[in-house]
């Protein structure tokens, strides 16, 4: 029997949509400063550039980029604090 | 003003962040600060004196840019004017023609206008630049389709000084018909740049980059492009931009392109490519691991950024300030976010040298003993930090 999908269910979302670069990043950088370690952040953003931006993100701070995914423009990243 | 003596308590190397305002603009300004003025639209006396005011500002600004005084557009500032440029254009042009060409060493402002319009279905195509942050005029050429509504190009990047090939792209966005924007921040009045004389249809113009006051611009269009308002309202500046004109600082924007186009023709760029080259030269020998960056030639004359690996670019800043020094990173977006600037990644930057940026802009006041403290004060500081990192951060 194949496993159920695991659904990630984060601790804190944060809605970005409208806004543009550095916007995105800079209250994923607050936001995650109010969590614990090994909460998960989700970020909502319409902006083409936050992709991008996102990983580059995660890569300096070492932040664990779990998920991205995106619906009908707007793109959800899933971010597990690790530091 | 000074312009020479002892070493400086405090040295201000941050034009580019900003400017301090000129005190003969500043003159200027006062009595449409504490006097009573009119509102430029009002049928009254002193609405038409403001009226006059205004358009003295207007013609000025457009002696900077070597055009005629009914292209310009006032506004708030650069990135309005960049937001009026990029998105005007392209919200104007035939249906269908929903293409812009930019480059990957754009201002924030004509980035984000461009990512807006390309939510809204638009294509977008941000051309690659060279090691030294250079648009080829040939991937121009290649990047234009049939639907191109504009192609917008910054004079120079403000982060690495970089200026680019403006009248070898003017003449192929001229040939193919398309609306060409130039970003003249940092450039006007620098290097030689004349809307009309050298093929451009809009130019950004920001106040205080010409040491007016901050919170003024305008946009200069050539007369038959056309453009959509993106500030509507009551129909001021000839529909392309309502609300009531700020017009104290207007009127020292108009002063401050005037000082600023008789400055250009007394040698004031050749002074500062004096002394900025007196600090690359010194600078890069006095720093081990360290190197230019953007265009040695191809370059603003007032601005010097480098790379350095194995210190980071705050707290050098940090340390620079505790000495008196004020200098940026020159990205402040990858200041606030804390990761590496669009600019450094486009121009192939090491991942060790991107966090060491550091941008040193002069300006009006900048004199030969600032430069000589920067050039006494930096390397100890750079020493006693790269002697803190880890060695495998070098």
């Amino acid at each position: 029997m194949a496993a159920a999908p695991k659904v990630l269910i984060p601790d804190k979302e944060i809605d970005c949509i409208g806004l543009f670069c550095p916007m995105p990043i800079i209250k994923s950088r607050e936001a995650i400063q109010g969590m614990i370690l090994g909460e998960i952040l989700a970020m909502l953003s319409d902006d083409p550039a936050s992709d991008a931006d996102m990983r580059s993100w995660c890569r300096v701070t070492g932040h664990d980029l779990i998920e991205v995914s995106r619906e009908g423009g707007v793109y959800r990243f899933l971010v597990r604090k690790t530091r | 003003m000074e312009r020479g003596g002892a070493a400086p308590d405090r040295v201000y190397f941050d034009y580019a962040g900003f400017s301090p305002v000129d005190p003969r603009v500043l003159a200027v300004m006062r009595p449409f600060l504490e006097a009573g003025i009119g509102n430029p639209s009002a049928p009254h006396s002193l609405g038409s004196e403001a009226r006059e005011s205004l358009e003295a500002a207007r013609a000025k600004v457009a002696r900077l840019v070597g055009s005629s005084a009914s292209g310009v557009i006032f506004t708030s500032g650069a990135t309005e004017a960049n937001n009026l440029a990029v998105r005007g254009v392209v919200l104007r042009a035939p249906t269908g023609a929903r293409h812009v060409i930019s480059s990957a060493v754009e201002h924030i402002s004509v980035l984000n206008a461009c990512r807006d319009l390309e939510k809204a279905g638009a294509a977008i195509t941000l051309l690659p630049v060279d090691g030294e942050g250079r648009v080829n005029p040939d991937e121009v050429r290649r990047a234009i389709r049939p639907e191109t509504a504009l192609v917008s190009i910054g004079a120079a990047c403000a982060e690495i000084g970089t200026t680019q090939p403006l009248t070898d792209i003017a003449r192929i966005t001229r040939a193919a018909g398309i609306p060409f924007h130039v970003d003249g921040v940092g450039a006007l009045g620098r290097i030689p740049l004349a809307g009309a004389a050298m093929g451009f249809d809009l130019i950004t113009i920001s106040s205080n980059d010409l040491y007016g006051p901050p919170g003024a611009g305008a946009l200069w269009v050539k007369p038959g492009v056309k453009i959509a308002p993106q500030i509507l309202g009551g129909g001021q500046e000839g529909g392309y931009r309502s609300g009531t004109e700020n017009l104290p600082a207007l009127v020292g924007l108009g002063v401050a392109a005037e000082l600023m186009r008789a400055e250009a023709a007394h040698g004031e760029p050749a002074r500062l490519g004096g002394l900025r080259d007196r600090l690359v030269e010194r600078l890069l020998g006095a720093l081990p691991d360290c190197r230019l960056t953007g265009s040695r030639s191809a370059r603003l004359p007032h601005h010097m950024s480098l790379v350095l690996r194995g210190a980071k670019a705050d707290s050098i800043l940090l340390d620079l300030d505790l000495c008196g020094v004020a200098a940026s990173s020159g990205s402040a977006c990858a200041q606030r976010t804390g990761t590496p600037s669009h600019v450094l990644r486009a121009i192939g930057c090491a991942p060790q040298e991107m966090e060491g940026s550091l941008c040193f802009t002069l300006g009006r006041w900048s004199t030969t003993a600032e430069v000589d403290a920067v050039i006494e004060r930096l390397p100890p500081i750079v020493s006693r930090l790269r002697s803190l990192a880890l060695p495998a951060s070098r």
